[in-house]
Formats: C-alpha cells, sequence, structure tokens
C-alpha cells in the first residue's frame, strides 16, 4: 500500500473555551474520497483549515509527503496551494476572481504554474468549462455575471485544470441545482478514480458523501466520534451522535 | 483446494443508543465455506438474519466477532479486521456484491454504471463499454435505455442494471440477495444462467433466493441462518 500523502496527528485547537478540534488524526492517499460529515459548529471547517495550513493548530502535526506543514513556512505553502492542492471554496467569490473573465480564472492558475502558450491555455480553459457544463460562449464573460451554481462550478473547474494530488473541498454542492450536484459529484469521483486525485470533502450532504466518499469521518464538537469505510459508517452506525445523525437523513 | 471465503464463529449484534442502548442479537457462530465454482443459498425465514449476515461478509455491516477469511491476491485475509482501504480492495478485484436496490449517482448513463467497475479493475474504456453493451442486451434492457440513467427506469429494469454491473467483471466471489426478486420469468432464466456461467467460470457463490425455482437450478447446497438464540 502507498503512503497516504497528508497524515495528521493529534490536533487540538481552541477557540475561548470552545474546543474546535480535540485529538483529531487524520491521514489520505492518491486516490481516496475522503467526508468529513456533522453539523454546523463541529469542527469540520476548522479541521480543514488546519490541514490545508490556513491555520496553525494549538497542539499536533500535519505533515505532507512527510515534511511538517506549519513549519515549512509561509512561502512553501503557498507553492504547495498552486500546484500540488487545490482548495475550493464553500462560497466560490472566495476562490475566484471576480473581476476577470470566467477563461481568465481558469487560464490564471495554469500560468501561475507555468504555462505560457496563450492557445494552450485558452483551449485546456475551453475544455474545463466543458467539463463542469459552462457554455464555453460565456468564456470572456466576467463571473459576476453568472449564476450562483455557475461560478461554483467556474471556481471547481480554475482548482482542478492544474492536476493537484489533493482537493480540499468546503461544501462544494451546497448552493448547486440537485442536477449540477449530481455532475459534479461524478466529476469528481472520475477524476479520483481515473488521475489518482485525493479529494477531503467536507459536507452537510450525507446522501452525497455516500455516492461519493470511499471512507468517512464524523465530527462532533471537535472530536470524531466515529470513522471509518463510508457504507459502514453509515448503514452500521456505532456511536449514538452517528445513529441520531444517520436515522435523521431523508432517504440517505 | 481451499474455499474462497470461509468465516469463523461470525456474529453479529446492533447495539441501537437512540433506544435506550438496547442490543439486538442477529447472527452468530456462523461457520460457513464457499468453494470456487459452487453456489450455497443462504437458507432460513424472514427475519433469520440471511440478509445481515450477506452484508457483514460485505463488510458492509462491521463483525461483531468472528473472522471473515477471503482468499484475495492468492493469500486469506480476514475481512472482519481489514481496513477501509483493504476493504476497497478487495471489493473491486475479489468481492462482488448484489444488493436488491441500485444506488447510483444521478445523471449517470446505465452503460456508464455498468462500465465502472470494469474500468476501476483496469479494463479500457472501449472494452468495458463493449462488454456492457453485451450484458444489458443480454438482460433484455434495449439500446434506447443503455444512454439513459436508471433513475426512471421500472424496478425490475434497475434491478437488472444492477445484476449486469455486479456480474459484468467476473469476481471471484459473489454475493446475491435476492437477485430475481422484481424479475419476470423469461429474466429469471438469464440471470439462472449468468449464475451458471459464473460457477463454470470458477467464482464462489452466495445467494439470498426466496425464488425456489431459482435457488433449485443454481444452489448446490444450503447454509441454514437461525435467529440468534444466545441472550442479550
Amino acid at each position: 500500500m502507498t503512503a497516504p500523502l497528508l497524515t495528521a496527528e493529534g490536533l487540538n485547537l481552541r477557540f475561548g473555551s470552545i474546543p474546535a478540534l480535540v485529538d483529531v488524526s487524520i491521514d489520505i492517499s492518491a486516490g481516496e474520497v475522503v467526508a468529513i460529515v456533522g453539523e454546523s459548529g463541529s469542527g469540520k471547517t476548522t479541521l480543514l483549515r488546519v490541514l490545508s495550513g490556513m491555520m496553525a493548530p494549538d497542539a499536533g502535526t500535519v505533515r505532507w509527503l512527510g515534511d511538517d506543514l506549519h513549519a515549512m513556512g509561509e512561502a512553501a505553502r503557498r507553492r504547495l496551494m498552486r500546484t500540488d492542492w487545490g482548495f475550493v471554496h464553500q462560497n466560490p467569490r472566495d476562490g475566484l476572481r471576480l473581476n476577470v473573465s470566467a477563461g481568465g480564472n481558469v487560464g490564471e492558475r495554469l500560468m501561475a504554474v507555468g504555462a505560457r502558450h496563450y492557445g494552450d491555455i485558452r483551449a485546456q480553459a475551453i475544455e474545463w468549462l466543458k467539463r463542469v457544463e459552462v457554455d464555453a460562449a460565456r468564456i470572456d464573460d466576467l463571473p459576476r455575471t453568472f449564476s450562483g451554481g455557475m461560478q461554483q462550478r467556474l471556481q471547481i473547474a480554475r482548482t482542478l485544470v492544474t492536476r493537484p494530488r489533493l482537493v480540499f473541498m468546503d461544501e462544494p454542492t451546497g448552493g448547486l441545482d440537485v442536477s449540477v450536484q449530481a455532475r459534479l459529484l461524478d466529476l469528481i469521483r472520475g477524476l479520483s478514480r481515473e488521475l489518482g486525485l485525493a479529494v477531503l470533502i467536507v459536507t452537510h450532504d450525507i446522501a452525497a458523501a455516500r455516492l461519493l466518499a470511499d471512507r468517512m469521518l464524523v465530527m462532533r464538537r471537535g472530536e470524531v466520534v466515529e470513522q471509518g469505510l463510508t457504507d459502514r459508517v453509515l448503514d452500521d452506525p456505532q456511536h449514538p451522535y452517528t445513529q441520531l445523525l444517520v436515522s435523521s437523513v431523508l432517504a440517505a | 483446494m481451499s474455499p474462497a471465503l470461509r468465516t469463523e464463529g461470525l456474529g453479529k449484534a446492533f447495539t441501537l443508543h437512540l433506544q435506550g442502548g438496547v442490543r439486538i442479537p442477529v447472527v452468530g457462530g456462523v461457520d460457513l465455506a464457499v468453494h470456487p465454482g459452487e453456489c450455497v443459498a443462504l437458507w432460513g425465514p424472514s427475519g433469520a438474519g440471511k440478509s445481515t449476515l450477506m452484508r457483514c461478509l460485505y463488510g458492509n455491516y462491521g463483525a461483531g466477532a468472528g473472522r471473515i477469511l477471503l482468499r484475495h491476491r492468492d493469500a486469506e485475509f480476514d475481512l472482519a479486521a481489514a481496513t477501509p482501504q483493504q476493504v476497497i480492495a478487495a471489493r473491486r478485484e475479489t468481492l462482488g456484491y448484489v444488493s436488491q436496490f441500485l444506488r447510483v449517482i444521478p445523471r449517470v448513463a446505465t452503460r456508464d454504471i455498468v462500465a465502472e467497475p470494469l474500468i476501476a479493475r483496469g479494463m479500457s474504456r472501449e472494452d468495458a463499454a463493449t462488454r456492457a453493451t453485451a450484458l444489458l442486451h443480454r438482460l433484455n434492457l434495449p439500446e434506447r435505455l443503455h444512454a439513459l440513467p436508471p433513475a426512471t427506469f421500472s424496478g425490475g429494469e434497475q434491478q437488472r442494471v444492477n445484476l449486469a454491473r455486479g456480474f459484468a467483471p467476473h469476481y471471484p466471489v459473489l454475493l446475491l440477495d435476492e437477485p430475481t426478486a422484481s424479475l419476470d420469468t423469461a429474466n429469471r432464466a438469464v440471470v439462472i444462467g449468468l449464475i451458471r456461467e459464473a460457477k463454470a467460470q470458477g467464482s464462489a457463490i452466495i445467494g439470498i433466493f426466496h425464488d425456489s425455482e431459482v435457488r433449485e437450478a443454481v444452489a448446490d447446497r444450503l447454509y441454514d441462518v437461525h435467529p440468534h438464540q444466545d441472550a442479550a
């Protein structure tokens, strides 16, 4: 078995008297989709921020290919975020440049990793707009003229165009039409299977997580109360909170 | 020849925390073995725990006690103690399961749903699509349906998609939970043919068959599943 790409051990973080992360350990390998579920305030997004180096834990380590993330310095982390990693924000406005054209948003990531040939960049941008079902005729339009769902799809195209090895996703399908959600789930799964992309996805949507994720972690009050194979966590939940969560879902 | 799958003292109980922590034992002391080329039918009244046992074998339910020894990559390994990654690898290469219900990502074409496990095992897209198409035809799903997602299909059509997906990869071990429940006579006969072929190719099959005609046509022996006796 290949070594995990990202490994975190013993993560602890408090916001004042509130425990945000309590002894959280997690790892993710190439080609895996791992879902983090739990109600609002359970620490899901905080965990994603700590794992992606946006926030430092009070205690514990995060390692990328063995290197301590929080010891490597801001410049090295920024380089990772441009190359090996992608981050899909819950609000597409956080991940897009709204005053740059749709094609520019996608092409910019390519240029940041060294692409220089304008024709190639534009061709790849068109290809990715199609993959996320944004009409290629909109390539020169500004994202601010897009609907929320289109903006989210554009953000995903922008993130994936450079073929990152690990993508962090924070509720990526939250504001989308159900039909588009399904398309994106299929796209994400396909990329994971074909390119070995690892995906760490925070979601409320347990039904989506079942279809998408290989493994699942259930969080409550900063703690991982249960984790394992997705279908086993959902069909044979052991922890009282997971049983409550699963029994509260409409036809997951 | 050693079994393709065997269990030692397999047991499963559920603890319902939302019902005051009541513990419900379902199956216990299951010693079951199935060899390549053999079909074992789980046998017992409704509620005896047949489906629960099946889900334990697939890893969908965690085993409460005992071992599940699966021959995978030329070695036996204990599925009951495996990591999620190991279970996923075993499901990709060795262990197939046809459940009663089709659960898939919406908007994915039927042909792609059937081809997916083949591609995951390394087959080219073209070959996988060809094999998927052939199996769907054999299960009497007309070509015009292959490009559609199965969400709007009838129960029987969805079950046939599920069967095509389960039989396509030639898993060494195949679990079948009532594979003919919503099928007509003609399609039942197709499924009997598929099971016989899989056996002839060396697959070990464990099934729940309420339909006695199908059971008699494919099962080499029965395995009695008793409601669990041991008091909680």
